[in-house]
């Protein structure tokens, strides 16, 4: 008897305690922006496609969801041909950010990607393809790297000194 | 082999004491980084990179530091590998090389299976200190086969030591000085030696890649790989495929101590993409229209209800041309190859069963003799060409034992023997491109040629017969070549049917012959010419008379074998094709199988040395592609129809030996043909299901389409790719040789199906006339151009780029009567002034429409054009 009036005590005390259940979806949760979630391609701060095709991020991706195939534009600068990732297999490991050496898969804290069909969890590049940098707004790998693209000439990346005149026997 | 007991870190290690500590350590599995030298151009210590320590004895605790690669591993020699000094020297040099290099590894083709990145993991540098300007060069465009980016480069001068002292090649170099060495031509071109494409593997980064790879660019470990044989000569270099996505993506050398050791010419390098070609035949087609493989199945069944000919082909493999011949009776199968072809191969084969010996190209890098009789070897079996030309060091190398300085000392050895070479003689019907090396160089038309040997011949003994009136020019010739060949320890015969003389290649046995103890290598110009030889089926010529009302033709363009193409086809009611790539046969048959090309089949071929060797499918041929064995035939696997065959024709009976059987198994399971981290298994198809579908079995052999399976090494027959943990390029190969350029571990792949018969044979007697011109004729015969000259890979885009359009050459003063172009078979062609070519000679371009299928040597009118 004692015990269910203190039972009783005990749930009326709970209806002034802070509320830990949260309304979702109606209300969203705060996700940290290193959250695992769905996986994007971002663009360098010039607008341009930050995805090179080195093949790194498939390599390193344990459920092997990952395929694509590089192609070059006219004046040289790599890019997917096409790159899908197959989200009804992807385990959000983020192995493949960790590859990535030009910041362009990155995870966002999404993750609200349910689907009926397994088929509508494939992912092409369109659906990938952002419009902004991400998470690392300043980097742009072809500025970086030595080899000559559509609008930087060699010598004009960064710490790069001018092209080698090999006509000069100058010091 | 004198071994020598060597101590490495305290540890006692035998090592050969002819080479060097390097070579002794890569051979017992060490790993050691190293640049500048190469297993098969030896060491300069350039690089600085297999830096050890070296100690005067056990009570030695100082050392100082040596280059592995410039010391011998004498008996007695202390080193250390792991000693701090030299693991701090070795992170330091590679530092240094590292101060310039890009940071463009992810848009490297060269990255994954880049040596020097693997060297740089392996030294444990990984942090770049240096933070001042790159320097930067610009690239230099070097022809539809390699992509130049100079400013990878660690300035190892590997490209420039295989390109000009190994190939002969003299249009690269390294230029300016100090610390800007740029590696390059001296302008924008295409390179010009035939074996550039190697510079792909010498290459320790990305300086030079594969510029076909880049086009449908695939990573190392992403592809699908298998051990595959070249298709594109007689020579059988062993390649690896690689594929991905259901397309060939490129090929690499495949080592074969034996074959073509660490290189392959461009031609086959590079002549794969015929594989991938719009012109392949992916259905069956009756009639022109795509039909179900049932129907297709179906309708030959009926067409060989009646009386049927089959006619096999040399560019098809063993199993193919037996099933067709199985299909047909072997009296109504005919070897896909005109009345003279057919001749001269027998006349090889039977040759090659005397008492001279057909030697593997590591032989004829050996041998210190040459004499090449009426070959321009170059163009017609490239990779010998690169061994002969390593032939010309042997004597000379006599200098250096002299000496004392080991053959391994690349710069000593070439500073001692200077400029001087071994004994090489061509005589050939234009100037070739190993007349840079030669001790003598001779030109004549064929029957000349053939005189020229005879007399040869007769100069070694006497017993042969001699021509009578030999010209003046040639009898210096005779005289030097004979004492040469005379002299030799391992004199060397080269001939081969490219001219289409029978004299010639009588002459050239009666030389080996004449001269005992000496070798003969004949080249052939399809990948499976002496295969198809050995199964002594008659030639087309036979066919003509044959009744049939179908014929049934494997992998095989007739317009390229006969002038009378189309008359023979329309003597039979149904044509039935079986083959890959579109052409003028199939074009006139109404009946076509798809067949599936090497790339996508198994099978055996035997190459020009007498070497059976098979190859394994890199891709699932895609349904409804399949073997024209398969087609032809209700074999289920491999092994069964190489076991039929091997009972059917005794002289092959050898080929299953090729390689282990379909029911091989490593600790019970299969080879994988796919590197372990090869990736998108699950989404590559994801776009069609998202249900992976089971990977394709494979029956015919113990590879797995799979990247599970027993990764420890295979027997070299089914080594699909050459990689091991810490060595991701093709250098990864020291981990599979018994010996540093030794045979591979277990043996060296292909089984010799060809070897030398006793007894004194009787020299051929049957010495032509002197050639006589003619007043408004031409002999016309073929020469063959590495580029062009050859079927399959014409169909290949790179290649195709350089082959040559139709020409006629004539000798200038012969073509003084003539203006640009000349008039022949009632077309125009534009006219080439060859001064090497004897008068009364016009050459055309072998395997070139419209010259390919004419009858070789021929009498042609050649008119001035109106």
């Amino acid at each position: 008897m004692l015990s269910m009036i203190r039972t009783i005590w005990y749930v009326f005390l709970h209806m002034f305690h802070r509320r830990v259940t949260v309304q979702y979806p109606d209300e969203q949760p705060y996700l940290a922006p290193r959250y695992r979630g769905r996986i994007i391609l971002s663009r360098d701060p010039d607008g341009g496609e930050r995805c090179v095709a080195c093949y790194l991020c498939a390599a390193a991706c344990p459920v092997d969801c990952i395929a694509l195939q590089a192609t070059e534009d006219s004046t040289g600068r790599r890019y997917p041909e096409f790159f899908r990732i197959n989200f009804s297999r992807c385990i959000f490991c983020g192995f493949c950010e960790e590859a990535c050496p030009t910041y362009a898969i990155q995870l966002t804290p999404d993750f609200e990607m349910s689907e009926y069909q397994r088929p509508n969890l494939v992912y092409e590049k369109e659906d990938l393809l952002i419009s902004g940098p991400g998470k690392y707004p300043g980097y742009n790998f072809w500025r970086v790297s030595g080899v000559q693209i559509g609008g930087k000439d060699k010598g004009e990346a960064e710490n790069e000194g001018r092209p080698v005149d090999l006509h000069s026997l100058l010091p | 082999m004198n071994m020598a007991t060597v101590y490495v870190d305290n540890r006692a290690y035998e090592m050969d004491e002819k080479q060097n500590l390097l070579e002794g350590c890569l051979r017992l599995g060490m790993d050691l980084p190293y640049f500048c030298w190469h297993p098969a151009m030896g060491s300069v210590g350039a690089c600085r990179q297999c830096a050890v320590k070296q100690f005067r004895d056990e009570k030695d605790e100082r050392g100082r530091i040596v280059m592995a690669c410039m010391t011998p591993a004498a008996a007695g020699t202390r080193i250390s590998i792991r000693d701090p000094e030299a693991v701090e020297f070795r992170k330091a040099v590679i530092e240094g090389l590292m101060l310039n290099h890009p940071h463009d590894c992810p848009v490297c083709d060269e990255g994954g299976e880049c040596h020097l990145q693997d060297m740089t993991v392996m030294t444990g540098h990984d942090y770049r200190r240096y933070t001042f300007e790159k320097r930067t060069f610009r690239n230099q465009y070097l022809g539809p086969f390699l992509n130049h980016e100079m400013n990878r480069c660690i300035q190892c001068y590997r490209c420039v030591r295989f390109y000009r002292e190994y190939a002969g090649g003299n249009d690269l170099n390294a230029f300016a000085l100090r610390n800007i060495v740029f590696f390059g031509r001296d302008r924008d071109g295409v390179l010009e030696n035939e074996f550039a494409g190697n510079l792909v593997e010498v290459c320790p980064t990305g300086v030079f890649t594969d510029a076909t790879l880049k086009r449908h660019y695939t990573r190392k470990w992403d592809m699908e790989m298998a051990p595959s044989v070249c298709v594109h000569c007689g020579l059988g270099c062993n390649i690896t495929a690689a594929g991905r996505y259901g397309t060939l993506r490129r090929l690499v050398n495949r080592y074969n101590g034996e074959v073509n050791g660490y290189f392959l010419c461009d031609r086959g390098r590079f002549g794969y993409e015929f594989v991938n070609s719009e012109r392949r035949i992916r259905q069956p087609l009756i009639e022109g229209k795509a039909v179900s493989a049932e129907a297709a199945l179906a309708r030959l069944g009926e067409l060989t209800s009646g009386r049927v000919i089959g006619v096999g082909s040399p560019r098809a493999t063993l199993e193919s041309n037996f099933a067709l011949r199985a299909m047909v009776g072997a009296d109504r199968f005919f070897a896909g190859i005109s009345g003279t072809e057919a001749r001269l191969l027998k006349l090889m084969l039977e040759v090659l069963r005397g008492p001279a010996r057909t030697p593997s190209l590591r032989e004829i890098e050996a041998s210190d003799a040459v004499f090449i009789l009426g070959e321009d070897v170059t163009n017609v079996a490239p990779r010998m060409a690169l061994s002969l030309r390593q032939s010309v060091r042997q004597q000379p190398m006599e200098i250096a034992e002299r000496l004392h300085i080991p053959v391994w000392m690349d710069h000593a050895v070439r500073e001692a023997v200077q400029e001087k070479k071994g004994p090489l003689f061509t005589a050939s019907v234009s100037a070739t491109r190993l007349d840079d090396i030669a001790a003598g160089t001779y030109r004549g038309a064929p029957d000349d040629l053939a005189r020229l040997g005879f007399a040869v011949a007769h100069a070694l003994n006497s017993e042969a017969p001699a021509p009578a009136g030999l010209p003046e020019s040639a009898r210096d010739f005779v005289k030097e070549a004979a004492e040469a060949l005379k002299a030799a320890k391992r004199p060397l015969i080269v001939s081969g049917a490219s001219l289409a003389s029978a004299a010639i290649i009588e002459a050239a046995a009666n030389v080996a012959w004449a001269l005992a103890g000496s070798m003969l290598a004949f080249t052939a110009t399809e990948s499976n010419s002496m295969g198809l030889a050995m199964m002594e089926a008659p030639a087309l010529d036979a066919a003509q008379a044959a009744h049939a009302d179908t014929i049934i033709i494997l992998e095989n363009d007739l317009f390229r074998r006969l002038p009378e193409a189309e008359q023979f086809l329309e003597r039979f009611r149904h044509v039935v094709v079986v083959d890959y790539l579109e052409n003028a046969t199939t074009a006139k048959a109404e009946l076509v199988l798809p067949a599936a090309p090497f790339a996508e089949a198994d099978g055996t071929l035997v190459n020009s040395e007498g070497r059976a060797q098979r190859f394994f499918q890199a891709l699932p041929p895609p349904a409804p592609v399949k073997e024209s064995w398969r087609w032809l035939g209700s074999w289920d696997k491999l092994d069964d129809i190489v076991e039929a065959l091997a009972r059917a024709i005794p002289p092959l009976a050898a080929v299953t030996r090729a390689a282990p059987p379909a029911s091989f198994r490593m600790s019970g399971a299969k080879v994988p043909r796919q590197p372990h981290r090869y990736s998108g298994r699950t989404a590559m198809l994801a776009n069609i299901s998202v249900h992976e579908p089971k990977p394709p079995a494979d029956p015919d052999s113990p590879l797995a389409f799979s990247m599970e399976g027993n990764p420890d090494q295979p027997p070299g027959a089914l080594q699909p790719f050459f990689w091991t943990p810490g060595w991701n390029s093709i250098q990864a190969v020291n981990k599979f040789q018994e010996e540093i350029a030794g045979p591979l571990r277990g043996g060296d792949p292909g089984v010799r199906i060809l070897e030398a018969g006793e007894g004194t044979p009787r020299f051929f007697e049957d010495i032509p006339a002197a050639f006589e011109p003619r007043a408004e004729e031409w002999l016309v015969v073929p020469l063959h151009h590495i580029f062009g000259s050859e079927e399959l890979s014409r169909h290949a885009p790179a290649v195709s780029q350089l082959a040559p359009p139709p020409y006629i050459a004539l000798n200038p003063e012969d073509a003084a009567r003539f203006g640009d172009e000349a008039e022949m078979l009632g077309q125009r062609f534009p006219l080439k002034r060859l001064a090497e070519l004897p008068r009364g000679v016009a050459g055309v371009p072998a395997g070139v429409p419209p010259f390919a299928g004419l009858e070789f040597p021929m009498w042609s009118r050649i008119l001035q054009a109106p």
